[in-house]
């Protein structure tokens, strides 16, 4: 492999893992193990804790799949790995 | 206009729709057969994967789950929607790249190796094809529930309807009903929300009135509806009563499970590129999340509508109970399907429904003289069914629940149907036993395994085999110890070679299959059972149907430790790694 292609590998692998500790951080850490900690704040009429399990952890993996595809779409126009128009 | 009428003319224009499109998408060829010649725009493609995911379970159960496990519920909505992040940063991108047709052929490549192919083709086939049962099955209740036709000719209707456009379309008519699904079922779904958000709290967007205020000013709708339920003795709706230990694995069984589902994998490789792959996971997310955020409105809301209709005043108090005389019509309504059974225990002509297992209050409801839960049977299907009946909509409100309902049924069992005919005729057919076949009989091959898998999926939907129930543990099950392990390590293990993967795909299956029969029995036969299927029983306390994570661990470590010991791939598989893990020409690998 190329030592561009490494750099370029390297990248995807830490972008994903940052966004994979997000993905874990609020479906399994809010939602479910500090469930009952973070219900003790109130969002409107729902615990936060709740709410995560519910409603934010969806928002979230929306997020972060959107932010996953663009910057990604970034990364390889950077190493000049991205398709071409003909492609 | 009478309901029935509306009914028919809202089902009947549906399935005329499906029809029109499967004429006009029809395939010439077997790159438009299984992968709709990857000429598919991300958010249509997104849109199709919504509707290919979302089965009947999740359109018709998945509310009353919720309302009646509440806050346990969430593993569901994480389980089923997490699992998209993997897909698209682990998987989706990297096997358009690799712009083959089917998931068992990427496995057979990577891994040179037939046998590797084989196993992921048995995989499929079981994962999928126990899955499709209840599609079926569910096809059959819509019709017999909504326009009074008999079962089985309800399920062949059905199969009438999906023989038109997948045999004739494959997945090119199969992507464009989907759209025309999806469009449907979402409608369906999120109208009658919308109403009941109204009624209680006064809030058109339910994600937001699962958070609101009654209209009535009695305080949130979550804490009115705990306080209701603790009341009559149930537990709250939104603590915890599960282990979380046992939460945190089943919700990655279904996340991984998810991930690894040859049906949902197979919709990413219709898009263009690969960036379009990354970007219609977004938008199949979002899709999906427009129902998954609002079932945990519905399904609280109609737990609270339910409950307060039957008790109408104090807890204790004589008059408090609804008289069945003044039951409203959903009621007697739902009565008559027997998914709803009342019985006057007390004989007091009023309507009893509370926590009668919970020995304190049952010994205190005896004091205001009543004998037992009167509500013996509450569906949990009745949440959404008779949802717009409940919140008091117009009949044709109901009329779209029913086609909306045939919708997310066909949908999903088309998208199984083609994974399972794709992978007989193509990794089967041409890839194992007839190379030498020409694109034109290929094509015909794969029309005839769709039909034949159409006939097997009928008559499995009409004669249910015992363990029905179980496949949802079983299919993610599969999927999770066998696929997604062997897809993630061929991306990102470059040196996991074909022994790895074939002992640690037969590991992860086997320990996952094995745990579950221990505890549901062998093959799900009746009293073959070795452990009787309660906690006290279970291995660390993991339930069966949380054991899919375990399984694809020990897939992952069998096979890395296995891969050790054992020469590393050929060259040319490496340079195949190296070659998926970036976009550039993709356009090429698309030439078959």
């Amino acid at each position: 492999m190329s030592n561009s292609a490494n750099e370029y590998w390297k990248a995807n692998l830490r972008l994903v893992s940052i966004l994979l500790v997000i993905w874990f951080v609020v479906s399994y850490l809010f939602g479910i193990i500090l469930v009952d900690v973070l219900n003790n704040i109130r969002l409107g009429g729902v615990g936060l804790g709740f709410w995560f399990a519910q409603q934010g952890s969806i928002f979230s993996f929306l997020i972060l799949i959107f932010v996953y595809a663009r910057k990604m779409n970034a990364l390889d126009r950077k190493f000049d790995v991205h398709e071409g128009e003909g492609d | 206009m009478e309901l029935q009428t509306l009914t028919y003319i809202f089902v009947g224009s549906t399935f005329a729709l499906y029809i029109g499109i499967a004429f006009w998408a029809r395939a010439s060829t077997t790159g438009e057969f299984y992968v709709a010649g990857k000429g598919i725009h991300p958010v249509a493609n997104g849109m199709a994967t919504a509707a290919d995911w979302m089965s009947a379970a999740s359109f018709i159960s998945m509310a009353g789950l919720i309302a009646f496990k509440g806050y346990d519920a969430s593993v569901y909505l994480m389980g089923w929607t997490g699992g998209y992040v993997l897909l698209a940063m682990l998987l989706a991108p990297y096997l358009r790249k690799f712009g083959k047709f089917t998931v068992p052929e990427f496995i057979g490549e990577r891994y040179y190796s037939k046998t590797a192919r084989i196993v992921a083709v048995i995989c499929l086939i079981v994962a999928s094809l126990t899955y499709v049962i209840g599609q079926m099955k569910g096809v059959g209740v819509a019709f017999g529930r909504f326009l009074e036709v008999d079962f089985h000719t309800g399920v062949l209707v059905g199969m009438g309807i999906v023989f038109i456009y997948a045999v004739l379309g494959g997945m090119k008519g199969i992507t464009y009903t989907q759209i025309a699904q999806y469009c449907v079922l979402i409608f369906a779904y999120t109208i009658p929300a919308i109403f009941i958000s109204l009624n209680l709290t006064g809030n058109p967007i339910p994600q937001m009135g699962l958070a609101g205020e009654l209209t009535d000013k009695t305080g949130f709708l979550l804490d009115r509806l705990d306080q209701t339920l603790t009341d009559l003795g149930f537990s709250k709706y939104t603590d915890q009563k599960g282990s979380s230990l046992n939460m945190v694995l089943l919700t990655m069984s279904l996340m991984i499970g998810t991930a690894g589902l040859p049906h949902v994998i197979i919709r990413f490789f219709t898009v263009p590129k690969v960036r379009d792959a990354r970007a219609s996971a977004g938008w199949a997310l979002l899709f999906i999340a427009i129902l998954y955020t609002t079932a945990p409105a519905v399904g609280s809301m109609a737990r609270f509508n339910l409950t307060n209709t039957i008790q109408t005043g104090e807890v204790g108090d004589p008059q408090g109970n609804l008289t069945y005389a003044q039951a409203p019509s959903w009621f007697k309504n739902w009565e008559k399907t027997g998914l709803l059974k009342f019985e006057d225990k007390n004989g007091d002509g009023r309507i009893q429904y509370y926590n009668d297992k919970n020995k304190e209050f049952a010994a205190k409801a005896a004091g205001f003289g009543w004998q037992g839960n009167e509500m013996v049977k509450v569906d949990r299907d009745i949440m959404v069914l008779a949802n717009p009946e409940i919140a008091n909509l117009p009949f044709w409100v109901i009329a779209l629940v029913a086609a909306g309902g045939l919708a997310a049924a066909l949908s999903t069992a088309a998208g199984l149907l083609l994974a399972i005919s794709s992978s007989i005729s193509h990794d089967l057919m041409k890839g194992v036993f007839m190379p030498d076949i020409s694109e034109k009989k290929e094509l015909l091959a794969g029309r005839i395994a769709m039909a034949g898998a159409i006939a097997v999926a009928g008559y499995l939907g009409m004669n249910p085999p015992g363990f029905a129930a179980q496949v949802v543990a079983l299919a993610f099950g599969l999927a999770a110890s066998s696929i997604f392990p062997a897809l993630m390590m061929g991306i990102f293990y470059k040196r996991m070679n074909n022994s790895g993967a074939v002992f640690g795909m037969l590991a992860g299956l086997g320990s996952t299959l094995i745990y579950i029969f221990i505890y549901k029995g062998w093959f799900f036969i009746p009293g073959t059972a070795n452990l009787p299927n309660t906690a006290d029983n279970w291995l660390f306390g993991i339930q069966p149907e949380s054991f899919g994570a375990v399984g694809a661990l020990i897939n992952f470590v069998v096979a890395i430790a296995v891969c050790k010991v054992t020469a590393p791939p050929p060259e040319h598989i490496q340079h195949l790694v190296e070659k998926i893990r970036v976009p550039k020409g993709a356009g090429v690998a698309t030439d078959h």
